[in-house]
């Protein structure tokens, strides 16, 4: 497909430890536009970071092993290319925003020695220049006084400045796509905020893609246009964000997105998810969720395994769940909103639903 | 409204089970050649407040502002440098050690990190026998007793006695904690973001099974987090502090609905919210929390809020005042209306 900037297809990835291999993820698949921006939501061990650190080559092998699957940018396979093809686009045309600022900076450098060394490593510019550049950007991040901090050091800022210094290096040299893990976990939520509105600008301002991690339902629902739900080393569902929490259709989803305490509405007893989530080194062979899941259906649910399909034709939603397998059935054995409960029943009588 | 807000100004020694009053904590900065003490970092800047028994007074404020050291103060893991901590009605700022460790059989703490706060080289067994061997005097037999009846009361089960620490997820290890705080029988427990490193769906079992504890043993939690979602379910007053000082105290549902301090709004308004459908009318601070260790003058929030009145806002502290009755609010919008 040419109208997306980045597509994973059944991407595997192993690792060989010692205790034997962690099958870490099972065949995701994923794209993102051209201008938009993908929100990936998962728990710890789901297989987020993994995802990401593979399409930027930071995956380190052995003990990493990608088995199978492409990761294709603008039409270029990043898993058959050269280091040095590699390079050239990453950190150039791809760059990434990590979860620490602390760790993902030098200590030891000035910050404005690490906000010009991809522009020095990827255009032919001048370091005067580069500085001039950099001074922008920094401002453009909502750092005043960007002239005197290119010259001091991580340790001297507050943990919001740094994250924004870190976002300054990613975008520095004008990216097509930038991926950023967790970018607002370690920071409070006054910062965040300042961090999630800074992001969402810049996002506007350079047309650029983003494929944004969070544990943090509330978090995503603010940037992305669309949301992809991964456990246990798989996409179970992908669909607008509005129709992520509108019209949930994998249990993992609604279970998920129940689970977390909200503002708006008062309840004694949280839902919970019962039992814990499968061991990656020896995964079930049908559907992951399947022990835990409240619509389990029967033998299929631990045999087979689900494959993500979309639930019409030329529609964003997909999921990856039996429930959805049988036309007839195709709409989801809880309450959704008005409206889109008719959209669904509508879908499951057109026939030939899926591709 | 609750008592304990009607008595958090002016704190009286029978309110509730747990009060302060004008509690600081500072931490000494030490530099130059000498190394001679050259400022203060104040942590805790003055707090009074009081939980009633068996109620959940709630905690909350961005990192840096003092709350854990205000639980671990309370605590007496730090000793207070001024005010008074007034436990079960006795004052126990600077009760000795011996006094101390009796005390502590009705206070126990449970802390943000379980990796970190578990001995990794004890049992599960050994890990919550230890504070029922130092505090009481139990036998062995009724220390057994106990141990099988919690592990059982945390969702654990006896073939877990034996394992170390790390052969657990976080949820687990955080229910060990739970578990080894509860073992002799305390009235307080001080919870310090005990769900904080935990996924959510792990984070909504632990507060399930907090609040049945609660129901069980008729606890008194000192509840402290920086997530207002979190604080919002399991609490019933919410405490909100700023570096080192309180902003506002109310019960949970008055804080919620019609928050008075601007930077309770601003808080509040900086949560993301999947449901919200737009987020026009977001309130964006700026800039960081200052330092403690030179706080803004006059009001601590006034280099940052959206509601600045004026010069008086830079030169006078305000007063916790009570805008209406059984709320208090340290800030000038209405410091006029009493």
């Amino acid at each position: 497909m040419t109208d997306n900037i980045l597509t994973v297809e059944d991407l595997k990835v192993d690792f060989h430890t010692e205790e034997g291999t962690v099958h870490a993820l099972d065949g995701i698949s994923f794209e993102v536009g051209y201008d938009e921006v993908l929100g990936v939501i998962g728990e710890s061990g789901c297989g987020k970071s993994v995802t990401v650190l593979s399409v930027m080559g930071l995956l380190q092998s052995p003990p990493a092993d990608i088995v199978d699957g492409t990761i294709e940018y603008k039409g270029t396979d990043l898993l058959s290319i050269s280091d040095t093809e590699l390079n050239e686009i990453r950190g150039d045309q791809i760059s990434m925003v990590y979860q620490d600022p602390m760790t993902s900076l030098n200590p030891v450098l000035t910050i404005g020695h690490q906000v010009m060394e991809p522009l020095l490593r990827h255009t032919n510019m001048s370091k005067a220049a580069a500085r001039q550049k950099g001074i922008d950007m920094l401002e453009s991040c909502g750092l005043a006084d960007a002239d005197r901090l290119m010259d001091e050091y991580p340790h001297e800022l507050s943990g919001g400045m740094r994250q924004r210094v870190v976002i300054a290096m990613a975008l520095v040299t004008e990216p097509d796509l930038l991926i950023a893990d967790e970018p607002t976990t370690a920071l409070d939520v006054t910062i965040q905020a300042q961090i999630m509105e800074l992001l969402k600008s810049l996002q506007e301002e350079f047309g650029m893609s983003v494929v944004f991690i969070s544990h943090d339902l509330g978090v995503i629902s603010e940037i992305s246009d669309r949301i992809a739900v991964m456990y246990a080393g798989r996409v179970v569902e992908s669909a607008t964000m509005r129709n992520i929490f509108t019209n949930p259709l994998h249990p993992y989803t609604r279970k998920l997105s129940e689970s977390i305490p909200s503002l708006d509405s008062t309840v004694d007893r949280l839902p919970t998810i019962e039992g814990q989530v499968p061991s990656l080194y020896n995964p079930p062979t049908g559907c992951r969720f399947a022990s835990r899941c409240p619509e389990h259906l029967g033998e299929e649910c631990e045999m087979v395994d689900p494959r993500l399909k979309r639930i019409e034709e030329n529609a964003a939603h997909k999921v990856a769940c039996h429930l959805y397998t049988d036309v007839s059935e195709a709409s989801p054995p809880w309450d959704v909103e008005e409206g889109d409960a008719q959209a669904v029943t509508n879908k499951a009588t057109q026939g030939d639903k899926y591709e | 409204m609750s008592e304990s807000i009607q008595s958090t100004y002016g704190v009286a020694q029978d309110d509730g089970l747990l009060a302060t009053k004008d509690l600081k904590k500072y931490f000494p900065v030490k530099g130059g050649i000498l190394n001679r003490k050259v400022g203060d970092v104040k942590a805790v800047d003055g707090v009074s407040l009081a939980i009633e028994e068996g109620k959940t007074l709630g905690l909350v404020g961005e990192s840096g502002c003092g709350k854990s050291t205000l639980g671990k103060t309370i605590m007496r893991l730090h000793d207070p440098t001024d005010g008074n901590i007034y436990f079960d009605g006795e004052d126990i700022s600077d009760a000795g050690k011996s006094r101390m460790r009796k005390i502590r059989r009705n206070m126990q703490i449970i802390f943000q990190d379980p990796a970190s706060s578990l001995n990794p080289r004890m049992s599960v067994a050994e890990l919550i026998q230890e504070p029922m061997k130092t505090l009481t005097d139990w036998s062995k037999e009724e220390r057994r007793d106990r141990t099988l009846e919690l592990i059982s009361e945390v969702g654990l089960q006896e073939g877990h006695l034996q394992r170390a620490p790390h052969e657990f997820s976080g949820g687990q290890q955080q229910r060990v904690a739970i578990a080894r705080a509860l073992s002799v029988n305390p009235k307080l427990i001080v919870a310090d973001e005990p769900t904080s490193a935990l996924d959510v769906s792990v984070q909504a079992k632990i507060l399930n099974l907090l609040s049945d504890l609660q129901d069980t043993y008729d606890l008194t939690f000192l509840f402290i987090s920086h997530d207002l979602s979190v604080i919002k379910h399991i609490c019933d007053d919410v405490a909100v502090m700023y570096l080192g000082k309180l902003a506002e105290v109310a019960s949970t549902e008055e804080i919620f609905d019609d928050p008075k301090h601007p930077y309770t709004k601003a808080l509040m308004s900086a949560v993301p919210d999947a449901s919200a459908e737009s987020m026009t009318d977001r309130i964006l601070l700026e800039g960081d929390v200052p330092s403690p260790e030179n706080p803004p003058s006059g009001c601590r929030f006034h280099t940052r809020c959206q509601e600045y009145i004026g010069e008086i806002c830079e030169t006078d502290e305000p007063q916790f005042t009570e805008p209406s009755a059984g709320r208090y609010c340290s800030c000038h919008h209405y410091s006029g209306s009493t």
